[in-house]
């Protein structure tokens, strides 16, 4: 372990002034329309303020006026890099609410869509991280792999980006014939490149200069702020719902939860947080291996679709490990079809909210960095 | 564009083009043109997809610059809120003349998905600048942006450059009275 790159100074010896910088709403580095209002000391951080509402969509409202199903298009638009997994706790929520029964291809199919997203969110991810960095042929390569498994979703549910496609009770339509040996097709090509990556990108020396030792965010903090998926696990701590709360046919399968120990530096830098998403994608491949095995090709997607979508009074919590995180659905029912009040736990919400604490001390440049690993989407933030 | 083809013209032992200074001046402005790199919201994922390897924006001659005064035209990509548009219109009002503008999305020609309800949502962009072209899709495939880069390019080649005033002026001319008519 080499020594940390935080720079440590007392405030009152130094006389300088203090000076106030805008960054955003349109810096192409904040992944989207995040401004920060950052107070620098020389070239050193000493405050961050996020503003936020720049992309707000007012989702609860629609939630207010929509029937249930109709809510499903604005729950894709909240995270749109991971669509699959947005939609599954909120039908989820409602399956239980109401009692249903999901055939076991339903949920095969739907483990295997969400373990494929979660992929393609992982390479944005990286490849986005990475053009913060400077580095611009891993994004060519890494988008080249997403175009693969966004033409699997697209034969399924016709869209390419947002897909409504888990329904209440099933899916929108059934997979195509040669589905399973595509996705076996998809999960090599994936295994081949991340080989790549890891020679072009993570491993570089210029890369780990970068990242190692920077933004450190230490295992109690993290628990502290409620940070959940991949910026709580590179802190070392192994929370995982797919193993912690298993939902769906998680318990079935054997995979590993990856978890941050400071390869090249401290453990909970960017360079782990960075490093969990990549091996994560392995155990996503590992997990649809398994599931193609045993998932049945007979039986019809759409049988157990409820006519009606009518759930009983009452309200329930829903949670499922989103790729950034846990995203949850608290949902009340007034007994008619449209819900009384949805409220959304944004994953990327609360893990933004770590940002102040951590960037503190470090280069403004650094700052770019710390907020790329922690991997934000704006309309998950603002809703 | 047919340019080199004429060049093999046999005036005075070919290299020399006849035309108009404006068909020049716009054949280089269709053909480099700039935007700014600028991502708003869902839409954006897709612009993202399209300048990588699959689809390959930079094949129209067109470079990502992140700063207003160097960009040609702007993609407004995703949903306007009203907290952003105030920016938008900053960005737009500080980029140099000629600009364009694409609009990309419902979101960003209509309101989209948030037009009934969308208490803070602009409704079409347009309301604060103006637009060039129009791309629908919620989110449109990249071969859409491409086909409407394509049609951004037809109108810059079309553009009037000199004695503007007055052919706008015949222009109107010829509205009023097909209109009157
Ligand atoms: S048009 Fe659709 S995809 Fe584009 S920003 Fe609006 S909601 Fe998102």
């Amino acid at each position: 372990m080499s020594e940390t790159k935080r720079i440590e100074f007392e405030y009152s010896q130094i006389d300088s002034e203090r000076m106030r910088l805008n960054v955003g709403p349109q810096h192409p580095s904040t992944h989207g329309v995040l401004r920060l209002e950052v107070e620098l000391d020389g070239e050193i951080v000493t405050e961050v303020v996020p503003h936020i509402g720049y992309l707000h969509r007012c989702f609860e409202k629609h939630c207010e006026k929509m029937t249930y199903p109709q809510v499903i298009p604005y729950i894709d638009r909240m995270d749109y890099i991971s669509a699959m997994n947005n939609e599954w706790p909120y039908v989820m929520g409602i399956e239980k609410l109401m009692g249903i029964e999901i055939p076991e291809k339903v949920e095969y199919i739907r483990l295997i869509f969400a373990e494929l997203n979660r992929i393609a969110n992982h390479q944005i991810a990286i490849a986005t991280f990475g053009l913060d960095a400077g580095a611009f042929t891993p994004f060519l390569y890494l988008f080249r792999d997403r175009e693969f498994i966004l033409s699997i979703f697209e034969k399924a549910s016709g869209g390419r980006l947002l897909y409504n496609y888990f329904w209440v009770g099933g899916l929108a339509a059934d997979v195509h014939k040669e589905f399973k040996q595509d996705v076996l097709a998809i999960v090599k090509q994936v295994r081949e490149t991340n080989k790549e990556i890891a020679d072009l990108l993570l491993y570089n020396k210029i890369f780990i200069e970068r990242v190692a030792n920077v933004g450190i965010l230490p295992a109690d903090v993290a628990i502290n702020y409620g940070c959940s998926g991949p910026v709580v696990r590179g802190s070392g701590l192994a929370f995982d719902l797919r193993k912690d709360a298993p939902y769906s046919f998680y318990d079935r399968f054997d995979f590993d939860v990856i978890t941050g120990h400071g390869e090249v530096g401290t453990v909970g830098d960017c360079f782990d947080r960075n490093i969990v998403r990549f091996h994560e994608m392995e155990q996503s491949c590992r997990i649809i291996e398994q599931a193609i095995e045993q998932m049945p090709m007979e039986g019809d997607v759409r049988e157990k679709l409820p006519k009606k979508i009518r759930p009983p009074k009452g309200e329930i919590y829903t949670k499922a490990e989103n790729p950034k995180g846990e995203l949850g659905f608290y949902i009340v029912s007034n007994g008619t079809d449209k819900p009384e009040r949805i409220k959304s736990r944004g994953t990327s919400f609360v893990n933004l909210s770590v940002l102040p604490e951590i960037s503190k001390g470090y280069l403004f440049a650094d700052l770019i960095m710390i907020l790329g690993s922690i991997d934000i989407v704006l309309g998950e933030v603002d809703r | 564009m047919g340019l080199l083809n004429k060049l093999d013209d046999p005036y005075y032992g070919g290299g020399i083009i006849l035309g108009k200074v404006e068909d020049i001046l716009n054949w280089g402005r269709s053909k480099s043109d700039w935007y700014l790199q600028f991502g708003l919201a869902c839409c954006a994922i897709e612009f993202m997809a399209m300048n990588a390897s699959h689809f390959d924006f930079m094949r129209f001659g067109c470079i990502p610059r992140t700063s207003p005064r160097q960009a040609d035209f702007i993609i407004i990509s995703g949903t306007v809120t009203f907290k952003m548009a105030e920016r938008i219109k900053k960005l737009y009002e500080q980029m140099a003349e000629p600009k364009y503008v694409i609009s990309m999305g419902s979101c960003s020609n209509s309101g989209g998905p948030y037009w009934e309800h969308g208490y803070h949502v602009l409704k079409g962009v347009d309301r604060i600048i103006p637009v060039d072209v129009y791309v629908p899709g919620c989110p449109p495939r990249p071969e859409a942006l491409e086909e409407g880069m394509i049609r951004l390019q037809e109108k810059i080649n079309q553009q009037a450059i000199f004695n503007k005033r007055k052919r706008i002026a015949e222009e109107d001319k010829q509205k009023e009275l097909i209109i009157n008519n």
